[in-house]
């Protein structure tokens, strides 16, 4: 035995260690694979050996391979065999290996709790120290739970060396063990005391972090911590103490008050500058932070600390010779900006010089923070100096990012600080010269944008673009500048839609036609064709009108020639209208040589005119005739709706619910009136929806501004540049025309100065030239005037004027999530998307005016939109919004076959779903199940009838005096590939289990000749989820409801599903009706509640779902499904 | 919270990864790489700190960087890390490798890999700071390091022999080649 210890030590003389290993991998730099690879079939031969001295060397040279990139995980076993060796030097190699390459998906991990709890109860400290260290990279949940304890015990060990030790892990068993944070958070708390100062470190380290997440529940703590800032003198505690209370004051704003004099002392006698920032950083900024920004403004003031004088200490730091305080100071002005931009604004000059800076990181800071100091006045300026950046800058990142800052810097607020179109239009025309850009979609919609809402600029904007597709070549060159050749696109269209701009139309529409433009991309092709028929009509128009019709015919040729090319294109939208667009155009030839004029009907194929229309007008758009929403489409369901009984009352918030109906009303009586005034406007012009003339008045809200005369700059000027343009002659131009505002401004100044000049002034800072001196050259078509106050202008629907409504109506409503199949909503679907939850809290801002008039109305209205709902609800399922819905299609015993393999799935909708939004949840017992007939065969289908074997705990409701085996007669027949949908009301008692239901359709196909029986057999899979609603639920009410401790637990893990984290919820909340409570990073918090009350609640992480409800069978099968969701996908 | 830590040279080659969130071997290499050509581009009389980076990346995060002779120490940080902190703190890391090897030079991090380890393991642990205070950190780092001497004992005393032997055998002994003194004191901020 002996003989062989010494025997292995003898052969361990010549092995390869580390830094042999090391020195090998240095000496073979030509064959370095070649040499590793030879390294790691020794290594393999090493932990072979029984020696746990050479496992432990070839385990060390693994962790250096590992840094090299290569994959060790097939060795993890004898990681661990060599973590669980008895002596120290051994253990520590194999925990330094475990904790490079374990990680959660790790196997053998689970092998190592009892070695780990043995090496946690060593009575070695540093075996216990060595254990927590690689813990603490490879904890998982088990892991967690199963160790807690111990960890626990540790964290009141006697040495220090391990307390500090204990007490950081358990901020990792907390994330992966949240149960473990209620019973550890005492002894956490006693550890902010402990007299060692790395424990206190440690401990104050774990608050923090977990504060972040949930600041509220530390408010408690605050006295402690504040005791703690006063005695400690440890820098890093220091620090994130105040990091701390800058996370807890805005929670908590008397805090505030108590740490501005412990806070200025520390800025005193502090000498560390990282220190000195934090206080700075905390005192001045964090308070203004949201979410309660106007209370931390009062707060400010009431600390007589003025956000200039926080900016001016900032403006200190970023002189500094320093780069790094440079830095510092600029993000934290970024962050004033966002509460008080108007002290930060005064700085221009500072922010201008930093974009000088050498160092990009402090360039991007700069570039930040311009966003929020441009105006009317300084703009161009601005702009320019970006512009000169971007030509000088390398690197792409930088150069994009410069890129993206200029368009937001000008578009922002609705373009409100560019007063020059022609000089913005250049702008990005000049942009589409940057190589390599990744923005060329940007810079697209941009034009786009721009071309349709400002009409002044449509001459110019059209110009450009003929430049620009006559230039192609010049986007397209080389691969690498394939982003940029999105411009293409918009420059296509706005040629062709606003051609009768076109100076020269035929050599645009031949630049459109060019081969080379069979290299672009697909959707930039589709709208090459289509706007080079919009071209072609256009220049048939003028060549028509001339006497030579040769020419024309020309022309039609041309299109004829070219057009084959693209008829023959992969992508199918280009080549479907290529070549629909060819025929036409041979069409078109056929009359050009009988001698007919086609130019008047060809150019009406692309005639109206396109006008933008706010997200909002979507109410304005009537009800078509013939349509009543208030009529039954089928039977009206069982008389059990009372609108009396309210849920129990467990959630704090259920108000918006309950409020929603007002607004209906409020809305009701406001839609009538905008409806009345929109039929007026429409009797002068049936087909046109037009852009209301109250829009423009953005502009003309300053006073005096309407009498200044809008001074025409001559655009010949820059039209007749060759070539593009160059954005920088338009500063100057902008400069004279401002001078000439000014000087006729003057002369009406003196003329006006007599009158009152009350209003003026009050919304902008009035310097030496005040903002709303400057008026704009062109006006934006902004439709605001229906906007609601929350909102930015996100999105435009474009509607062509002669579009029908209704089908305006279907398109731009967006898929309508569960919660909304409202008739009522659908209508407003254009307004904006809006969370139910915002929803309520927009309208409890909503001015209540209740008059005696409108309460007696109010339950005739509410009777109506009882009716509105319910048949909207079905008319909403025929659309085919929901995904559940099943088709039954039947006819021949074949397909009987068929339909009896494949899973059938039937749409639950809950009866209490379709008054969820009254806050009925009125009928625990109650499920309605919407069934979509289909007739799939050529045959007559009538006398269905439904029937259902009904179970103990499930029965379909029947009509009074039909007996319990009577099936139901479906209200309706089905002609051939008719569909249809009927509706059964089944009573459930218990809704704990899933259940299967037998059920056979019996029916009549009748043929020309004969008509025969048919059956079907199905079943009906009342699945858990289907009991469930999906119910919005406030994070507070939420953590009330577990804190409850009423909700049994239980959980399970998603294997192999790879899919990104917002899907998974997506999926969980769509095919499982939850509702996101919560989300941080990959975690996630989910509510429902079953048509019963029972809560249900999920924690869910990417791999691992963990769930807790007040019925655990409910919960067992609502995780068995969701399970099963995932894994058939 | 911190999310990796990366040593590597002035060609990019690494000399130590500690990542605290899992990322598969390939990746962490390309963000060495990625890391690398950020950092590598940058002047020695700019800021220290660095955003973007998108594997290593997201709005919360931030590079956090010093430059010392031929090595990068960059740390990946949240925002609830204090920059100037952080930077205090690869200063005490790497004043305790200068203490612990005695005048350390990127030989040592490439012969001892393991032993930059142990010593990271004292001052960060599981991605949060542990222990700020240098002389702590190299008490510890001592105590640990003569406990594995006293381990080795006899049958260690063979194998270093061995080893000493190989060492003088070669052409490469590390103490030989000065690449540089890695302790540059950093001016303007004051000790932690």
């Amino acid at each position: 035995m002996a003989l062989k210890i010494v025997k292995g030590s003898i052969d361990r003389m010549f092995d390869k260690n580390l830094q042999d290993l090391v020195r090998g991998i240095r000496n073979h730099k030509e064959d370095e694979a070649k040499y590793i690879s030879t390294c790691i079939d020794e290594i393999k031969q090493e932990l072979k050996q029984d020696n746990i001295a050479v496992k432990a060397n070839a385990v060390c040279k693994l962790t250096y391979l590992q840094m090299l990139g290569y994959d060790v995980s097939w060795a993890a076993f004898n990681i661990v065999e060599v973590m669980s060796s008895s002596k120290f030097t051994y253990k520590r190699i194999g925990y330094l290996a475990a904790s490079q390459c374990f990680h959660e998906s790790t196997d053998v991990i689970m092998l190592t709790t009892n070695q780990i709890r043995k090496d946690l109860s060593s009575p070695n400290q540093y075996d216990t120290g060595v254990a927590l260290t690689g813990l603490s990279c490879f904890v998982t949940p088990d892991l967690a739970r199963d160790l807690a304890n111990d960890i626990m015990t540790l964290m009141s060990h006697t040495k220090p060396y391990i307390r500090k030790k204990a007490v950081l892990i358990m901020y990792k068993v907390f994330l992966k063990y949240p149960e473990s944070l209620r019973p550890a958070f005492p002894r956490l708390k006693e550890k902010l005391e402990d007299p060692d100062p790395g424990v206190q470190s440690a401990a104050v380290n774990v608050i923090c972090e977990l504060a972040r997440r949930n600041p509220k529940n530390y408010l408690s703590l605050a006295p402690l911590f504040f005791k703690l800032m006063t005695s400690s003198t440890n820098n890093w505690v220091l620090i994130k103490i105040i990091k701390l209370f800058g996370a807890l004051t805005p929670l908590e704003p008397r805090l505030g008050k108590k740490l501005i004099e412990p806070l200025t002392n520390l800025i005193h006698s502090t000498s560390a500058m990282s220190l000195l920032y934090e206080c700075v950083n905390t005192v001045y900024i964090d308070v203004n932070t949201p979410p309660l920004p106007s209370l931390s403004l009062s707060l400010c003031l009431y600390l007589s600390l003025p956000p200039q004088l926080c900016v001016q200490k900032l403006r200190i730091l970023i002189e500094d010779s320093d780069q790094n305080l440079k830095y510092l100071g600029l993000l934290a002005m970024s962050k004033i900006l966002k509460t008080h931009p108007k002290s930060v604004q005064s700085h221009k000059d500072l922010i201008l010089q930093c974009l000088d800076d050498k160092d990009e990181s402090i360039r991007l800071r700069a570039l930040d923070l311009l966003y929020g100091m441009v105006s009317k006045k300084n703009l161009m300026e601005i702009v320019k100096k970006l512009m000169l950046h971007v030509d000088k800058a390398e690197g792409t990142t930088y150069r994009d990012e410069l890129l993206t800052k200029i368009i937001d810097i000008c578009s922002q607020s609705n373009y409100q600080y560019i007063t020059n179109f022609e000089w913005y239009i250049s702008i990005l025309v000049e942009l589409t010269r940057l190589e390599g850009t990744r923005h060329g979609h940007l810079i697209a919609s941009q034009m786009l944008d721009v071309a349709i809402r400002v009409k002044a600029i449509r001459g110019f904007a059209v110009a450009q673009m003929a430049t620009l597709l006559d230039n192609a070549h010049l986007l397209t060159g080389n691969m690498q500048r394939m982003g940029i050749c999105e411009v293409l696109y918009a420059a296509a269209w706005i040629c062709g839609e606003f051609s009768e701009h076109l100076e020269n139309p035929m050599q645009t529409l031949e630049a459109m036609l060019r081969p080379k433009v069979a290299t672009l991309p697909g959707h930039i092709q589709a709208v090459y064709v289509q706007n080079a028929a919009k071209l072609f009509a256009t220049v048939l128009k003028s060549q028509e009108g001339n006497t030579d019709s040769t020419a024309a015919q020309e022309t039609s040729q041309l299109m004829i020639d070219r057009l084959p090319l693209f008829v023959q294109s992969a992508n199918l939208e280009v080549q479907e209208r290529a070549s629909c667009i060819l025929q036409l155009v041979k069409y078109i030839q056929k009359l050009q040589q009988k001698d007919v004029e086609v130019a008047e009907e060809v150019s009406a194929l692309f005639a109206g005119e396109l006008n933008p229309v706010a997200p909002k007008a979507q109410k304005k758009v009537p009800v078509p005739e013939g349509l009543d929403l208030d009529s039954w489409i089928n039977e009206p369901p069982s008389e059990s709706e009372s609108e009396d009984e309210q849920p129990k009352a467990i959630f704090a918030k259920e108000e918006p619910k309950h409020s929603r109906p007002r607004r209906e009303e409020v809305d009701e009586k406001e839609l009538a009136k905008r409806r009345e005034a929109r039929k007026q406007e429409q009797a002068n012009n049936p087909f046109y929806i037009k852009a209301s003339p109250s829009s423009q008045k953005v502009y003309q809200e300053a006073p005096g501004v309407e009498h200044i005369p809008v001074v025409q700059i001559d655009l010949s000027v820059p039209l007749k540049v060759p070539g593009l343009p160059m954005s920088d002659q338009y500063v100057k131009l902008e400069e004279e025309r401002r001078q000439k505002e000014r000087a006729e401004k003057k002369k009406k100044e003196k003329k006006k100065r007599k009158e009152k000049r009350s209003g003026r002034g009050k919304k902008h800072d009035s310097g030496p030239e005040s903002e709303e001196d400057i008026t704009p050259a062109h006006q934006v078509d902004i439709v605001t005037e229906e906007m609601p106050e929350w909102s930015i202008i996100t999105s435009y629907i474009f509607i062509k004027t002669k579009s029908y409504c209704v089908t305006v109506h279907v398109c731009s409503s967006r898929p309508l999530a569960d919660s909304e199949k409202l008739p009522v909503r659908s209508h407003r679907a254009a307004e904006a998307p809006k969370s139910p939850t915002e929803d309520g809290d927009a309208t409890s801002q909503e001015p209540k005016k209740k008059s005696s008039k409108e309460k007696r109305e109010k339950k005739k209205d509410k009777d109506r939109d009882r009716k509105v709902r319910i048949s909207t609800g079905l008319f909403l399922c025929l659309l085919g919004n929901h995904s559940h819905l099943i088709l039954v299609s039947s006819g021949l015993p074949g397909i009987n076959k068929c339909i009896q393999k494949s899973k059938l799935v039937f749409c639950f909708l809950p009866l209490t779903k379709v008054y969820d939004i009254q806050g009925n949840l009125q009928d625990g017992s109650q499920v309605v199940v919407s069934v979509i007939f289909e007739n799939k065969c050529d045959s007559f289908l009538k006398s269905m009838e439904f029937n259902v074997l009904d179970s103990l705990n499930s029965k379909l409701q029947r009509p009074e005096g039909s007996g319990p085996h009577d099936g139901l007669t479906v209200p309706f027949q089905l002609p051939p590939g008719v569909s249809n949908e009927a509706r059964f009301v089944f009573t459930v008692q218990s809704i704990i289990m899933p259940q299967k239901l037998k059920g056979t359709l019996t029916f009549i196909v009748k043929n020309e000749d004969s008509s025969t029986h048919e059956k079907l057999d199905f079943k009906l899979h009342f699945t858990c989820t289907s009991y469930l609603i999906t119910t919005p639920c406030y994070s507070d009410a939420f953590a009330k409801l577990l804190e409850s401790g009423d909700l049994k637990c239980s959980s399970v893990r998603l294997e192999g599903v790879n899919m990104p984290f917002h899907h998974l919820l997506a999926r969980i909340c769509f095919h499982h009706h939850f509702s996101v409570v919560e989300r941080i990073d990959s975690c996630a918090s989910m509510y429902s509640r079953s048509i019963q009350g029972h809560h249900v609640c999920l924690l869910v992480k990417t791999v691992s779902i963990d769930a807790k409800c007040d019925e655990p069978t409910l919960l067992g099968n609502v995780l068995d499904e969701i399970k099963q969701t995932f894994s058939q996908c | 919270m911190i999310k990796a830590i990366l040593i590597f040279n002035n060609h990019g080659k690494p000399r130590l990864i500690r990542f605290y969130q899992y990322f598969a071997e390939d990746m962490q290499q390309q963000i060495i790489r990625e890391t690398f050509h950020l950092v590598s581009k940058r002047d020695d009389n700019v800021c220290n700190f660095l955003e973007g980076g998108s594997l290593i990346g997201g709005s919360d995060y931030k590079l956090i960087y010093r430059h010392y002779a031929t090595l990068y120490f960059v740390f990946c940080v949240d925002s609830s890390e204090s920059e100037l902190g952080i930077l205090d703190l690869i200063q005490v890391f790497v004043e305790t490798l200068d203490k612990c090897f005695e005048n350390v030079c990127e030989l040592d991090l490439i012969f001892h890999m393991d032993k930059v380890h142990y010593i990271l393991q004292e001052v960060v642990m599981g991605g949060m700071v542990l222990e700020t205070n240098m002389n702590e950190i190299t008490t510890q780092v001592d105590v640990q390091n003569r406990m594995e001497k006293s381990e080795g004992g006899l049958s260690a005393a063979p194998a270093r022999a061995v080893s000493a032997v190989k060492n003088m055998n070669l052409p490469e002994i590390p103490r030989n080649i000065n690449i540089g003194d890695i302790n540059i004191k950093v001016p303007s901020l004051s000790p932690f």
